[in-house]
């Protein structure tokens, strides 16, 4: 039954897809069509047709060119007062760039393309993986595997087949920001690293975009409109980039689903209201959303720095330097959102390898396994007979740790070698300094269980 | 002078996990008023947890922070020099890059 539905999902996708092929063949047709030509169709228009000449059914009151099935679609957003039918038509002619289709990219891309943005560009190098189900919500579990662009586009057209979709399965780099940006009408930073932020909006303020970017970790979310109305940019804000050690990833604090669902939802918001001059966007502002008390609070930035690097009076970042420009450098961290590499501390002599640890087991040699990761990251999942005692920790359990390796032999008490895992392997390295310190033979198990699953056991649900 | 500390984006972690602080903190001898400089080092010294590498770096807060006085960008008042008056909130906000 699952392998069916699995197939049917396939298929409905494959078939949004060609539907996709189609309309990018016969562009041009769909949007604006003569309204004459489809209102034969029974429209509310039509009940007054009989005083009119026949060939004149409807009439676009205020010289706008939304065909009768436009009208229908976004007739809920027409009714608005506010909006009406000048901003459904800026939508339609507008482009909006998303770099991202994850967690942030994921509403966005929804709640345009149910919109009537006319082109949507999805910039994305990564594939669809189990572990981003929970938040990214436009991917499903019959696409795990695919591109998130593709997966990305297939529902984006499924929602609304009059959609334009650019796909990008590659990402921004210093060298392409300009030339992929400079198409759209208006970018969004759904990225999840730094370095990517800082290169977004660099290239944003040569090619004089507008920028919506939000972001979002653990319970906590921010939103902030970019380049805009004289409004500052990302680096009026932060000239000096973070050090790699307070870039937290959602890969290792983790990320309540719904919490980047809400600020990618801000963000869609804030791109329909720059490209249709409705309200007031969201400029020299800072939305800070904390998920844990519901709370919502905007709070007031600084405006446009004149010394600014990027956007300042006497700029260094511009159309020539910025495609040389060494973002990872700049950021000490990758345009992507890698684990920072496992450093190399203790020596071989206090290290053992995976493989190694599991002959230790096999062997049923007498040891203590000491597991220094967080209670909540051991309560997931962790190895038989091993020992919890968060790396922070350490120091006031000093006792405990050197109890727990003490056995009674007939020769006395002696201590039994202590085996230290962590997750990637970093903690449990500065672990094995800190317990030698303590006098007990402590061995780094190299790589953790990021190790561990890749060398001994794939069936560990590492995560 | 009664102040309210709010610390977010992941700051909180070196204060216990705890966001919000109501603390009573003078002007340091010889001085009449309190700087936001003063406070940072206040800060540092009284409320602290672990890793002061996070919070600061030299005299201010390290790269990445977002110093609010009254939900108002600390750049719009003064910054390090900024005067703090009774009942102040100050906001510390760790910026986010993930997605």
């Amino acid at each position: 039954m699952a392998d069916l539905s699995a197939e049917l999902h396939k298929l409905r996708v494959e078939n949004a897809l060609l539907k996709k092929q189609v309309s990018l063949l016969t562009a041009n047709g769909n949007l604006s069509q003569n309204p004459t030509a489809i209102s034969s169709g029974g429209y509310a228009g039509d009940a007054a047709a009989s005083a009119f000449p026949e060939e004149v059914q409807w009439i676009a009151g205020a010289g706008h060119s939304l065909s009768g099935l436009e009208i229908r679609r976004y007739s809920r957003q027409l009714l608005l007062p506010s909006f009406g039918v000048e901003a459904q038509q800026k939508l339609a002619k507008a482009s909006v760039l998303v770099v991202g289709a994850g967690g942030l990219g994921s509403p966005v891309l929804l709640y345009l393309a149910a919109s009537g943005v006319g082109c949507l560009g999805i910039m994305d190098p990564d594939s669809v993986e189990l572990h981003n189900l929970h938040r990214q919500v436009i991917h499903s579990e019959a696409l795990v595997g695919e591109l998130k662009v593709k997966s990305a586009a297939a529902t984006c057209l499924a929602i609304n087949s009059s959609l334009r979709v650019q796909e990008y399965a590659f990402a921004l780099e210093a060298a392409n920001a300009l030339e992929v940006i400079s198409d759209y009408d208006i970018v969004v930073d759904a990225s999840d690293n730094v370095a990517t932020r800082y290169l977004i909006s660099d290239a944003c303020i040569v090619a004089n975009k507008p920028l919506v970017s939000g972001a979002a970790l653990g319970m906590d979310g921010q939103l902030t409109v970019y380049n805009h109305a004289q409004g500052p940019c990302y680096r009026c804000l932060f000239p000096t980039p973070p050090s790699q050690s307070a870039c937290q990833r959602c890969a290792d604090a983790g990320v309540l689903g719904v919490v980047p669902g809400i600020v990618g939802t801000f963000q869609a918001l804030e791109v329909i209201k720059i490209l249709t001059g409705v309200g007031e966007p969201f400029s020299e502002r800072m939305l800070v959303f904390d998920a844990l008390s519901t709370r919502i609070r905007t709070v007031n930035l600084r405006g446009r720095n004149p010394e600014c690097a990027a956007c300042g009076d006497n700029p260094q970042v511009d159309r020539r330097t910025l495609p040389e420009f060494d973002y990872e450098a700049f950021t000490s961290s990758p345009l992507c959102d890698a684990p920072p590499p496992r450093q190399q501390i203790v020596g071989e002599d206090q290290s053992i390898t995976c493989r190694g640890y599991k002959e230790v087991r096999e062997a049923h040699e007498a040891h203590l396994l000491l597991d220094v990761r967080e209670q909540h990251e051991y309560a997931i999942a962790a190895l038989p007979s091993s020992l919890n005692i968060p790396f922070s920790l350490l120091p006031q359990q000093r006792d405990a740790i050197v109890a727990a390796a003490e056995v009674t032999t007939s020769l006395g008490v002696k201590s039994l070698p202590v085996y230290v895992i962590c997750r990637r392997g970093n903690d449990s390295q500065a672990a094995v300094n800190e317990l030698r310190s303590f006098g007990l033979s402590a061995y780094d198990i190299t790589g953790g269980f990021q190790s561990w699953v890749q060398d001994v056991d794939p069936n560990f649900p590492f995560f | 002078m009664q102040l309210t500390l709010e610390f977010g984006g992941g700051l909180e972690l070196l204060f216990g996990s705890k966001k919000k602080h109501q603390v009573d903190v003078s002007p340091s001898n010889g001085h009449i008023e309190l700087t936001v400089e003063a406070l940072l080092v206040w800060i540092r010294d009284n409320l602290l947890k672990e890793r002061p590498e996070m919070f600061m770096k030299d005299k201010s807060v390290r790269p990445g922070v977002l110093v609010l006085i009254n939900d108002s960008d600390w750049e719009l008042c003064g910054r390090l020099e900024g005067v703090l008056e009774d009942k102040d909130t100050v906001t510390f906000i760790s910026t986010l890059h993930g997605g």
